[in-house]
């Protein structure tokens, strides 16, 4: 699967034999990464914040407009840093799943699949409830996904990753087009329709929060479980059946945690891509191809990039603000070229 | 008929960026006559051919055609005097033999003209020659292998040109097309004078079909002349690193060449 | 030579004389149809041409229409065919041509479908630079179409030299051109953020394509890039139909790859973005003309003159039924999406079913 990663990545091979010791202290270190970029993510925006200002809030006083701009940032940071550690760790599970190094929630069109059940439940059920609109999403990531994985393997070769990644763009590019006929003549829902086609966690509420965790907890819990199973399937389905694994179930029960991860985060913030490209490969680099720390690490990493990516939206462009869908998109498309630029031809 | 023209090439060296794959190479390419190339992967043969048609330009050294370098010329000129068909050709999905053949006839029609009868003739004639009239309104890509390759080659002839460079044009087929292949080259090398210049990568087919043989070793010419001249043990051994006896072709009379790895050097009580 | 000799001799050469008949009548029969399916296209597009000027709100009949185009004082129907329907309907064909033509020749070119310009990213640049030049600089028409242009060269050889590795018509190629689109749209996406507030008309416009309140000023950049670039496009065309048999033969066959190429390249993208500059990148316009054309046309043969005919009627006809044929109004970007997104999953499977690969 990670053939695609030149023989000449010295540190990722090297990686694969470090000691637990130092993938230990460079979890230590993502945590205290991801401390900062949430307390950075608290202070900064339209109004800078002093810290104790921010510790007062955390301890509840809303008094003043900056404890009271804090308290909304609260929500705001803890859904980014939980929505991006779900789509960082869906993307590392998909990658393992289909041996493709493209793989990722937002390439291969399941996110914009998520948005359009979400958008047609919306405009055509007229669904409100939070919680069946998680559903709603789940189930829209789960068709696209199968739909992807379909057509991407038909002939030669089967899913390769290059055909897979078309196929993804394919799919992502016609589901747009729809979200934005089915959004575009509903003035009720047009208002959000941005949020459909561009992710972003402006929106975070603690109760949107509260409804959307336990769907990420299965999802996370799933795809945990799957993780020595993923370290089976990166040597072939033969092997890894030889090995004793049961592919099928395998494969199936890590995907569906990978489709649950991603349609429950899609569901709260839209379509968020790049995250799950970026952050595994990033992940691997200090890992190796051990799943069982890969998919602990991008779950950190993912929160760190996504509320680091929220907060760089909220200062470039003050006082307005960026989608962090672009942010991420004006980040992990360039990382994307290179990995594209940079694979051995046979082995996309 | 065909006129005899000259091809030399004189201390060419080619590189793609700063690996040389071919080095300080001289050759003459005997006029009327099948040539063909020999030598182990990557050792420069296909390159060499390529430059011979103008595909690559060399670090220094010339190829020469009927006196004038083959990179001043103009491309249309060229390609009415030599002719090549490279190793992997393109079809576009669900062209028919009739307009693939057709496309032949590009170096001979200006920006502005039309379609003439010569033009027509041309196209009739090379698909006779190849034995694909029949095919004439099938799509390329539904033929077989060897079908394919006739096809290519036809388009090849109806270009006209006296001379013929073709790149590995056996390489994909099973052997009964390879034959058929060779066969059809050597009928218009006798019919018609072409001079026909090519890449095989089968030793014993190449002695057998080639009147001129080159064996290339390391981007060099490391043997030229008759197939019995340069197909030796000594040169197997140096052009292919391989231990062999070199046998005279029963049916055939060329030398052929039967290779001797670990397993068969005690039978063969080499 | 013996009398046999003679007989085979000139039986051989009258079969062969047959035989170029045979090859003679299939060409002019292809001809044939290629002239029948020209001729269907001009009259379907002039014939919605016509009909885009007399529905709407009010409707106007052919005689009143025929009479605002003859320059006459036609009360009533002057203002809202003339100044309304009419810019908006001239600039729907000229930026299907230019759309129809830009795509075909990228298409052609790089050997591959799926690699045209709205796909690879040089519609998105053309419209981010506009974008960008609209709202955020305030320029004029003309100032819009050349930051357009500049932009569309920039992405051309920003996706050539980053996939150049992988060989020019490879799959990488599309992939790239892929990801340089998504980051364009994210920049036209935070363009549009940054006008007064979020504007869906804006944003349909710079994102999908949209023909709404088209004027004058806005169309002549187009007719110019038209009439210029088009001679140039079909003046390459015989030789851009030989690249499609690989770099090396038709370099064997006496084109000169590099200069058709960088010609048509150019060209093709200057038609592409200064449609672009004025109505946005009109989704999958470009993408479907020319794969349309070849399943009308046949696969022998120059499609360039087709494709654009295609790309014409595509525009009209989604305006059209986007404006008044469905329930609301619907920019004529989201009619061609929403059509365009099957066709290339469909292309998509059917080529991965034939066992070719994009």
């Amino acid at each position: 699967m990670l053939t695609a990663l030149p023989a000449e990545n010295a540190s990722g091979v090297a990686a694969v034999r470090r000691p637990r010791r130092s993938r230990a202290l460079w979890l230590i270190a993502l945590i205290g990464a991801l401390a900062v970029v949430m307390t950075l993510s608290l202070v900064i925006g339209t109004r800078a914040v002093a810290l104790d200002d921010v510790w007062a809030a955390l301890g509840g006083a809303t008094d003043g407009f900056d404890r009271a701009s804090v308290a909304k940032r609260v929500p705001r940071t803890l859904l980014a840093a939980v929505a991006g550690a779900a789509l960082a760790v869906s993307g590392a599970v998909m990658q393992g799943v289909t041996r493709n190094p493209l793989a990722d929630p937002g390439i291969l069109g399941i996110n914009t699949g998520a948005s359009l059940a979400v958008v047609a439940g919306l405009a055509f059920f007229g669904l409100s409830a939070a919680t069946s609109i998680v559903w709603v999403a789940i189930s829209g990531a789960a068709v696209t996904a199968l739909f992807v994985y379909t057509i991407g393997s038909l002939g030669r070769g089967g899913a390769t990753p290059l055909k897979l990644a078309l196929a993804g763009a394919a799919t992502s590019a016609a589901l747009a087009s729809f979200i934005t006929a089915v959004a575009l003549p509903r003035g009720d829902i047009a208002a959000n329709i941005r949020s459909w086609q561009i992710g972003g966690v402006g929106g975070g509420t603690f109760s949107s929060l509260g409804q959307v965790m336990p769907f990420l907890v299965v999802g996370l819990v799933v795809c945990l479980l799957s993780a020595k199973a993923l370290n089976s399937l990166a040597l072939g389905d033969d092997l890894a059946a030889g090995l004793g694994e049961r592919v099928a179930v395998a494969r199936g029960a890590a995907a569906l945690g990978a489709v649950v991860l991603c349609g429950a985060a899609t569901a709260v913030t839209g379509p968020i891509g790049f995250v799950g490209l970026v952050v595994p490969h990033a992940c691997r680099l200090l890992t190796g191809v051990d799943h069982r720390w890969l998919l602990p690490y991008s779950a950190l990493g993912g929160a760190v990039l996504l509320t680091a990516s929220d907060v760089v939206g909220r200062v470039v462009a003050r006082p307005a603000e960026i989608d962090v869908g672009i942010v991420t998109a004006l980040i992990g498309a360039p990382f994307f070229i290179w990995i594209v630029r940079r694979s051995k031809v046979r082995a996309l | 008929m065909t006129i005899d023209h000259t091809l030399e090439i004189e201390h060419l060296t080619l590189a793609y960026g700063d690996r040389v794959v071919v080095d300080d190479l001289d050759l003459v390419v005997p006029p009327g006559r099948m040539t063909a190339i020999v030598g182990a992967n990557a050792c420069g043969k296909s390159t060499l051919l390529r430059s011979m048609s103008r595909l690559l330009k060399p670090v220094s050294g010339r190829v020469v055609l009927d006196g004038s370098e083959v990179h001043r010329l103009p491309a249309r000129q060229l390609a009415r005097t030599l002719g090549l068909l490279p190793q992997s050709p393109v079809a576009p999905e669900g062209i028919t033999v009739a307009d693939l053949v057709g496309r032949g006839r590009h170096p001979h029609q200006g920006i502005l003209s039309r379609w003439t009868t010569a033009d027509d003739v041309a196209v009739a004639a090379a698909l006779d020659a190849t034995d694909t009239t029949v095919l004439a309104d099938r799509a390329v890509d539904e033929l077989s292998g060897g079908q394919r390759q006739r096809v290519w080659i036809a388009m090849a002839l109806a270009q006209q040109t006296d001379l013929l460079l073709l790149d590995e044009p056996t390489t994909f087929l099973d052997v009964s097309h390879q034959i058929e292949v060779l066969d059809l080259l050597t009928d218009l090398n006798r019919s018609r004078g072409t001079t026909v210049v090519m890449v095989l990568h089968d030793l014993n087919l190449a002695a057998r079909y080639a009147d001129h043989l080159v064996a290339v070793a390391g981007g060099r010419v490391h043997a030229v002349g008759t197939p019995h001249e340069v197909l030796t043990e000594d040169c197997v051994r140096a052009v292919f690193g391989l231990d062999s006896r070199v046998i005279t072709d029963p049916t055939t009379g060329s030398p052929m060449m039967l290779p001797l790895g670990r397993h068969h050097r005690a039978a063969a009580g080499a | 030579m013996s009398a046999a000799d003679v007989r085979d001799a000139t039986r051989a050469s009258s079969a062969i004389a047959s035989a170029a008949h045979e090859v003679a009548r299939a060409r002019r029969a292809r001809g044939r149809r290629r002239r029948t399916v020209i001729g269907v296209l001009v009259a379907a597009v002039v014939v919605v041409f016509v009909v885009s000027l007399m529905v709407g709100r009010t409707f106007y009949g052919p005689a009143e229409v025929l009479g605002v185009l003859l320059g006459h004082d036609v009360p009533g129907a002057g203002f809202t065919v003339g100044r309304l329907r009419l810019p908006r309907a001239v600039l729907a064909v000229a930026a299907g041509l230019c759309f129809g033509l830009g795509g075909v020749t990228f298409q052609t070119m790089l050997r591959n479908p799926l690699a045209s310009p709205d796909i690879i990213g040089i519609s998105s640049g053309a419209s981010a630079a506009a974008a960008f030049a609209i709202i955020t600089l305030s320029l004029d028409d003309a100032q819009v179409s050349a930051f357009a242009i500049v932009a569309g060269l920039a992405v051309a050889v920003l996706v050539y030299l980053l996939s150049k590795k992988g060989g020019v018509a490879g799959t990488r190629l599309v992939l790239i051109g892929i990801g340089i689109a998504a980051m364009l749209d994210s920049l036209t996406a935070y363009v549009l953020s940054g006008a007064a507030q979020w504007d869906l008309q804006e944003a349909t416009r710079w994102l999908t394509g949209s023909l709404n309140g088209t004027s004058w000023p806005q169309v002549v950049p187009v007719l110019i890039a038209l009439a210029v670039l088009t001679p140039v496009l079909l003046s390459q065309s015989r030789d851009l139909s030989v690249t499609q048999l690989g770099d090396d033969t038709a370099s064997a066959l006496g084109v000169r790859v590099d200069r058709t190429r960088l010609i048509v390249i150019v060209a093709a993208v200057g038609l592409i973005s200064f449609a672009t500059a004025a109505c946005g990148p009109i989704a999958f316009v470009a993408f479907l003309s020319g794969p349309i054309a070849a399943r009308i046309v046949g696969p022998n043969g120059s499609l360039l003159v087709p494709s654009a005919l295609v790309g014409a009627l595509l525009v009209l006809v989604a305006d059209v039924v986007g404006q008044y044929a469905l329930g609301t109004r619907f920019p004529v970007g989201v009619v061609t999406g929403v059509l365009g997104a099957p066709y290339l999953i469909y292309l998509i499977v059917r080529t991965n079913r034939a066992g070719g690969s994009l």
